[in-house]
């Protein structure tokens, strides 16, 4: 049930920075398990038909030998843990909306490794997110 | 100009809320921590990232049609239900530079959904 919450934040309570650093790492991890993972699924996999059993086996080898992917998977086992070890102390309004930073990573990562394209319309965003996040910043600065 | 279809949106929106509930989930099985970090194993951890993975289920089923760049920046809708739960379930202040903050990052989140149109 959610509405039996432990009394543990009774108030707003203060911003440790670590926290601020620990998402501001999350959404490097992210970003990093979304590239690793598109590279990862750019292996032609096989053939696989879930009413057909004898195809389950070279489908899961395939993923579990992908190294990329699995690599991808690592590091957004890492998002999750630091995102968690960072709730321990933050604010969720405060921390949970730095993850917006994971669009300004994918973004610049996919420019370098898939060759996208920049524009006037992705930079502006990229300048509003990382401002967004820079008020946050502040904000729990001054608190 | 209907090229996304409202299932879609539905689906998506109802993604990002049940995504926020992920979020509130975490933050709950997070405070555990504080008494040492052998309490990582918990119900409301588990519920947190078990609704961060269904989350994935409407989203991945809504983005099959549509446009993405509609879609995708409306996930981070999560973040404006989050503000709300977070007032709700953990008393946190809604101040102003939060609420700015967040209509900075969902318009760059627009901004790039745009931009990231063929």
């Amino acid at each position: 049930m959610i509405g039996t919450v432990p009394a543990h934040s009774p108030a707003a309570p203060a911003q440790p920075r670590k926290s601020i650093y620990m998402v501001l790492g999350c959404t490097v991890f992210a970003a990093t398990a979304q590239v690793l993972m598109k590279f990862g699924m750019a292996h032609t996999m096989p053939p696989f038909q879930l009413s057909d059993s004898a195809t389950w086996l070279p489908l899961v080898m395939a993923l579990v030998t992908d190294i990329p992917l699995m690599l991808g998977f690592c590091a957004h086992s890492l998002n999750a843990l630091f995102l968690i070890l960072a709730l321990r102390d933050g604010e969720l309004s405060m921390l949970y909306p730095i993850i917006a930073l994971t669009y300004v990573w994918v973004n610049l990562l996919s420019m370098y490794f898939f060759h996208e394209q920049m524009n006037v319309w992705k930079a502006l965003g990229i300048a509003l997110v990382i401002g967004g996040v820079g008020l946050l910043g502040r904000a729990s600065a001054r608190s | 100009m209907n090229k996304t279809p409202l299932s879609s949106i539905l689906l998506v929106l109802s993604a990002s809320l049940i995504g926020s509930f992920g979020a509130v989930f975490l933050k709950m099985g997070a405070a555990h921590l504080k008494r040492g970090f052998r309490y990582i194993v918990n119900w409301q951890l588990g519920a947190g990232i078990f609704l961060f993975l269904a989350s994935s289920v409407p989203f991945l089923i809504g983005v099959k049609h549509g446009e993405l760049s509609v879609l995708y920046p409306m996930v981070s809708l999560g973040y404006v239900w989050t503000l709300f739960w977070s007032k709700i379930f953990f008393n946190e202040p809604i101040t102003k530079a939060k609420l700015g903050a967040l209509a900075m990052i969902l318009l760059g989140i627009v901004c790039i959904g745009v931009g990231g149109r063929n």
